[in-house]
């Protein structure tokens, strides 16, 4: 059996917990599939994790210049096209994440593999994967299957796999020139800034009391921002309400926005995409009310209530003024 | 400023009750009501806001059936110039598919940007903006917060984890696939979409393309679609809103915490 890739993803000098998360299932996959793991990995000159590589995989491909320091979208792309067509792998993962995305369809098209996004779960019968994903909008499971190729491009959704202490290496490293005739890139990244300082820190508070989409109205904000007050919590919200600048994303919670480990997490009108729930790892009692009874937040939550929010609201605010 | 949006009409199935298809390859769709992809919406909300400030022309195109002209007409609302819609003649298509389509169809416009949705509501997939690009030869960046065209280059801004926001320059032409909060999408009135529907719509035929069948063969196949397991939920609050109120009340100052 050919090899399993995983694309080692890091940034501004850290690895990223997706990439131990993939190299933990590629393992798996590996022993049942008896396949040895190589991790591919794209870096800067000075960059570390070669030895947090190393011990999880039989091999490590290393290429290092100056401008992989951080993600590049062409280089990328041109680099491990090359590296596929070369050790051609059976299986390739690759983070489901921005990076991801920017490079794991267009790597599809190049080496002409299959490719399937956003995958939870990964197995391997009769020589072929097949994944399972969550379509519209978590309510329902799919499980794919690919047409047969020579090698199969599969992105990991982040926390769908734990990322545990493995023993396989050393590592063989194999080091990589960038090639001479790699054109130069035609995007270039001059900046990385957070746009999630603000005037809340959302991540220490002790109670959040959280809005989604549900809250349907910017005029609606103000009552849930007085229940949080009432109750001596914090306002935060999902990505809907900052998408509709209803709030700064000083107070988003999930993966774009915050992590954060409230004692309680109150969920109001939030449907609970995987982006959220991401965010939400932390949080000790998860109180979740929405009006849609198959919201996933009712899966990820410890209590919920099938109620109008506004209703709840209401009713909570004149029992905590009472 | 020539722009190409690419957008695609989906179910809405926030507060329905899904239910499995007869074949259990996919969700009853029949009894749904559909929308613009809200990634696609925003998409061309900002094709068309570059085009109020720079100039130069909108083409919005979709791949479907009569129906998902809706989605086209709704861009001519907003202010698109050009609507196509390719039908795919009864084809299933994938994203492979759907990219090699529109690249097909893309390939004769002329355009200094492409946009569409990061990805779609339905599916989630998030590959055909970025395999589009590959297809025809453009750089692209994922996952887009905000552009800006300076000259011959544009200067993005792309969303990464965390609150971290990555700043880059891009040659032009390029595709890039839009990420919702980019904007405030304009409110498109029922009326303003009836009377988009007087203007010129193309409609172009898949098997004019010149794409062969194995081009448009799907590489991925859904197998099964399934609801997730009942268990392991949440544990469920009955009552009235003041009986939920009490044991919310309850289960709060249980943790500890002071309300």
């Amino acid at each position: 059996m050919a090899d399993i890739f995983v694309v080692i993803e890091h940034r501004l000098g850290e690895l990223r917990e997706i990439s131990l998360q993939m190299l933990t299932k590629a393992d798996e996959l590996g022993r049942k599939l008896s396949a040895g793991v190589t991790a591919v990995l794209l870096a800067g000159p000075e960059d570390g994790f070669e030895n947090e590589i190393a011990v999880r995989a039989d091999r490590l491909i290393v290429c290092r210049h100056d401008r992989l320091k951080n993600y590049d979208s062409d280089w990328s792309k041109e680099l491990l096209s090359r590296i596929i067509a070369e050790h051609q792998p059976f299986l390739t993962l690759i983070g489901h994440t921005p990076w991801g995305l920017d490079l794991a369809p267009a790597l599809a098209v190049k080496t002409g593999r299959p490719l399937a996004t956003d995958c939870l779960e990964i197995a391997v019968t009769d020589g072929r994967p097949e994944v399972i994903r969550q379509i519209y909008g978590g309510k329902m499971f799919s499980r794919i299957a690919f047409q047969e190729a020579p090698g199969y491009l599969i992105m990991v959704r982040p926390g769908a796999f734990p990322a545990e202490q493995i023993q396989r290496g050393p590592a063989q490293v194999v080091k990589l020139e960038v090639p001479s005739d790699l054109a130069p890139s035609r995007r270039e990244v001059f900046e990385y800034v957070d746009s999630s300082a603000g005037e809340v820190d959302i991540t220490q508070a002790e109670l959040l009391v959280s809005i989604g989409r549900g809250v349907g109205d910017e005029e609606n904000i103000l009552l849930v921002k007085e229940l949080a007050d009432l109750m001596g919590g914090t306002l935060s919200c999902s990505r809907p309400v900052v998408d509709k600048h209803w709030l700064s994303k000083a107070h988003q919670v999930g993966t774009s926005g915050k992590s954060v480990k409230p004692k309680v997490y109150l969920a109001l009108g939030i449907s609970g995409a995987f982006q959220h729930l991401a965010g939400i790892g932390g949080a000790g009692v998860v109180l979740a009310v929405n009006k849609d009874d198959k919201a996933p937040i009712f899966r990820r939550a410890d209590y919920g209530a099938v109620a109008d929010l506004f209703e709840v609201i209401e009713a909570l605010k004149e029992k905590l003024k009472g | 400023m020539n722009i190409v949006v690419c957008a695609k009409r989906v179910p809405i199935t926030q507060e329905v009750d899904l239910e499995i298809d007869q074949n259990g390859k996919d969700i009853k769709k029949d009894a749904l009501p559909f929308t613009i992809n809200e990634w696609d919406n925003y998409a061309l909300e900002e094709a068309v806001l570059l085009k109020e400030r720079l100039g130069g022309t909108v083409t919005a195109i979709t791949v479907g059936d009569e129906a998902d002209e809706e989605v086209l007409r709704r861009a001519q609302a907003m202010g698109a110039d050009r609507a196509i819609r390719v039908s795919p003649d009864g084809r299933e298509l994938d994203s492979f598919g759907l990219a090699r389509v529109l690249a097909q169809v893309v390939r004769e416009l002329d355009y200094d940007l492409i946009l569409t949705g990061v990805q779609a509501e339905d599916d989630n997939y998030g590959l055909v903006g970025v395999m589009l690009a590959e297809h025809l030869g453009l750089p692209h960046a994922a996952v887009v917060t905000a552009v800006e065209p300076e000259g011959p280059t544009a200067k993005i801004k792309v969303e990464l984890e965390g609150g971290l926001d990555e700043i880059s320059r891009i040659n032009l032409p390029a595709l890039l696939t839009i990420q919702t909060g980019i904007n405030e999408p304009r409110y498109v009135s029922v009326m303003a979409v009836r009377k988009a529907r007087k203007k010129e719509l193309e409609v172009r035929d898949i098997n004019s393309l010149g794409l062969c069948v194995e081009e448009l063969a799907p590489r991925i196949t859904t197998l099964e679609v399934y609801p997730p397991a009942d268990t392991g939920g949440a544990v469920m609050l009955a009552g009235d809103p003041p009986q939920i109120a009490d044991e919310i009340i309850r289960i709060v100052r249980e943790t500890g915490v002071n309300i």
